[in-house]
């Protein structure tokens, strides 16, 4: 029986119930300006502060003040970066990794135009960044180091605390793009020893069009835009208030459930090992390091993952690939490429990526139709008979 | 999301004619795991007409529906007639590919010209990948060959590139990628081959690049000769020298000019000049 199967939580995911319930008065009734002086906005202002009390819990911060709301996670990065960029004029280096979301990754390249010399530290073949490296590269000229706490494609998460601990005796600002940690795993900006910390909403059943972002009390940056005086002039710009107290509600929410990660985590591992016995030709990326509990990524050889995706679309299972053909750049994963998995691996790579909402029920029924989709791609594919003929079977 | 046609998903749900024949009469294969998209077509051939087809292919939904598409579509036909079918014809069965999957109908078209080669007994048509980045990848275009374009033939807009080698002519995404390389090819003059490096100098540089060919390039070489000679002016591309020596009052003089000292010239310089004898 087909059903619907939502994978793709690192993707995007589902609202969750409670945050829709929050935000609707803020659509419909409540749409004062939280900036006017009338008891009509200025009522919105105290849920704004709200909201900001409940983000600052859900990353450990001191004071509520130091989250700063954005419209998205890409916006948190780019604010971070350029903001701290553009205050200390005089510093040229930007440090990063190879393995960094586009949000990071094309705005160092846009820096590399601008004159900035930025060094991409690379990862190794288990995902990890290279620790060494990353303490080699920095220098007196290096302006920020921007590193993701956790993978958005494997889950892989990064060695941010050292990273932060050593920045912190060398006096460089530290920026973590937080996306797929926040909700995930325990998040803590005074243990880490970051100034900057990047999250994004609709990651963890939030709504879409609202991120934030941490900045360490006393930091110096600039703006990206200008205006008014909303968040402190760091983000001016009427508050998008459902999506801010959609964002609150959702962190509230997320702080609450980190202890339904330890179930995420054995359904993920359920998934993980059932395929790993069940499908000869897969393997897992990032089997071996620390992941965040609800992300999967798998690579079936001699098939392609777009196929697979539209082949388990059809039942209803809704994952993602890292396959050339499935990106609109129409270029393989750069993260797995970065690991130096062969690209006969990356372009059958699928990413299943879990949340609190996903079901035994559901694991079972992926479980299900998974091995069959596999097994009609190997038939036809040209590159799966040589290697059956060397007596590897796929389906036991 | 691609927004594939009913025909593209009945087709990459259902492909018809997978597998392999053994006793194929012909066998194209194009494409590699490394690209993350390949297809073997095979067919059988008798009496010059395609009698059955069938292919195996590495890819993604477009790839599955373009390779099933063309077996339908050559299966009955003569191998004259399977010879006209082109990549557009598979897009037109399959009622529409989204731009960036148009290179999937093009690996249909390559493997089945390799096929018919593979017939006649001849060479795959069709190499496996370009060399060098794919940058434009509706047309598999890489970046060796828009360089090629550049300096080879000269190409230093993009609406002539796209004339010349159609990438940039589907979906478009591409065409700042390739005004960037061709931005990035102007700049290495060194290279000193055609126009590009006359469109992209200045007046100053141009005159001291004329300068520098004549007393590097020109001048040995009427030495070698006996003979010399001086650069008077400079006019746009009117460039007046004098000829000394032995050159001066040779007959050939004019001829020496124009094959010699025009061509170096054009070559080095930019392919307007004219060269005037005072």
């Amino acid at each position: 029986m087909r059903r619907d199967v939502y994978l793709d939580n690192n993707a995007t995911t589902m609202v969750a119930p409670e945050v829709f319930d929050v935000m609707l008065p803020f659509l419909k009734d409540r749409y004062g300006n939280a900036s006017s002086m009338h008891s009509f906005g200025g009522n919105v202002a105290k849920d704004l502060a709200r909201a900001r009390h409940q983000v600052a819990e859900l990353l450990g911060a001191e004071n509520d003040y130091e989250i700063t709301f954005t419209g998205s996670a890409t916006e948190s990065d780019n604010l971070a970066i350029r903001g701290i960029t553009s205050y200390y004029k005089d510093k040229k280096h930007v440090i990063t990794s190879t393995v960094e979301h586009p949000a990071v990754l094309n705005l160092c390249k846009q820096l590399e135009k601008e004159g900035y010399r930025v060094t991409y530290i690379p990862v190794n073949s288990d995902g990890v960044i290279d620790l060494q490296q990353l303490k080699d590269s920095v220098t007196d000229d290096t302006a920020i180091v921007s590193i993701m706490h956790a993978n958005n494609e494997t889950g892989i998460i990064m060695p941010v605390e050292e990273i932060g601990a050593f920045l912190k005796e060398r006096n460089v600002i530290f920026h973590i793009d937080g996306v797929q940690a926040a909700g995930k795993i325990p998040v803590d900006v005074k243990k880490l020893n970051c100034d900057l910390y990047s999250i994004s909403a609709h990651k963890f059943h939030g709504p879409k069009g609202v991120g934030a972002l941490y900045v360490k009390r006393g930091s110096r940056m600039r703006p990206l835009i200008f205006g008014g005086h909303q968040e402190k002039s760091r983000r001016p710009g009427t508050e998008n208030t459902a999506g801010i107290i959609g964002i609150g509600m959702a962190a509230e929410l997320a702080l609450a459930h980190i202890k339904d990660m330890p179930h995420i985590e054995m359904l993920r591992d359920k998934l993980q090992n059932s395929i790993l016995k069940t499908i000869k030709t897969s393997t897992v990326n990032g089997l071996n390091v620390p992941r965040t509990p609800n992300t999967l990524n798998v690579s079936f050889e001699f098939i392609e993952g777009e196929s697979i995706l539209l082949y388990l679309d059809k039942e209803g299972i809704y994952v993602s690939t890292g396959s050339a053909c499935s990106s609109g750049s129409l270029e393989p994963s750069h993260v797995l490429r970065a690991m130096n998995i062969p690209f006969s691996k990356i372009h059958g790579s699928i990413r299943f990526s879990l949340s609190r909402y996903t079901t035994d029920d559901e694991i079972d029924y992926t479980l299900q139709v998974l091995p069959n989709v596999i097994n009609t791609l190997l038939t036809i594919s040209p590159f799966w008979d040589n290697e059956k003929k060397e007596g590897k079977n796929t389906i036991e | 999301m691609w927004e594939y046609t009913e025909k593209v998903k009945e087709l990459y749900t259902n492909p018809k004619n997978v597998g392999k024949i053994e006793d194929a009469d012909g066998v194209g294969y194009v494409g590699s795991v490394v690209c993350g998209d390949a297809l073997t077509l095979y067919i059988k051939v008798k009496d010059g007409i395609i009698t059955d087809a069938k292919f195996e292919t590495f890819g993604c939904g477009s790839a599955i529906a373009s390779s099933s598409a063309l077996t339908e579509m050559i299966k009955g036909k003569t191998i004259e007639e399977a010879e006209r079918i082109t990549n557009s014809d598979i897009v037109e069965y399959l009622g529409g590919l989204p731009d960036q999957k148009i290179h999937c109908s093009v690996m249909g078209s390559e493997a089945l010209i390799n096929a018919i080669a593979d017939y006649r007994g001849e060479k795959p048509q069709v190499e496996d990948e370009p060399s060098g980045e794919i940058v434009c990848h509706c047309m598999n275009i890489s970046d060796v060959q828009i360089r090629e374009a550049i300096h080879k033939k000269g190409i230093v807009n993009i609406d002539d590139m796209m004339e010349h080698l159609g990438s940039g002519t589907v979906c478009g995404t591409c065409i700042p990628k390739i005004e960037d390389i061709i931005e990035e090819e102007k700049g290495r003059c060194s290279v000193q081959t055609d126009r590009s490096c006359n469109d992209s100098m200045t007046n100053l540089q141009k005159m001291k690049k004329i300068e520098d060919v004549i007393n590097n390039v020109i001048r040995p070489g009427l030495k070698r000769d006996g003979g010399d000679i001086e650069l008077i002016d400079i006019n746009g591309d009117d460039v007046s020298v004098r000829l000394m020596g032995a050159c001066s009052r040779c007959m050939t003089a004019s001829m020496t000019l124009e094959n010699f000292v025009q061509e170096e010239l054009r070559k080095s310089v930019s392919k307007s000049i004219v060269i005037k004898h005072v």
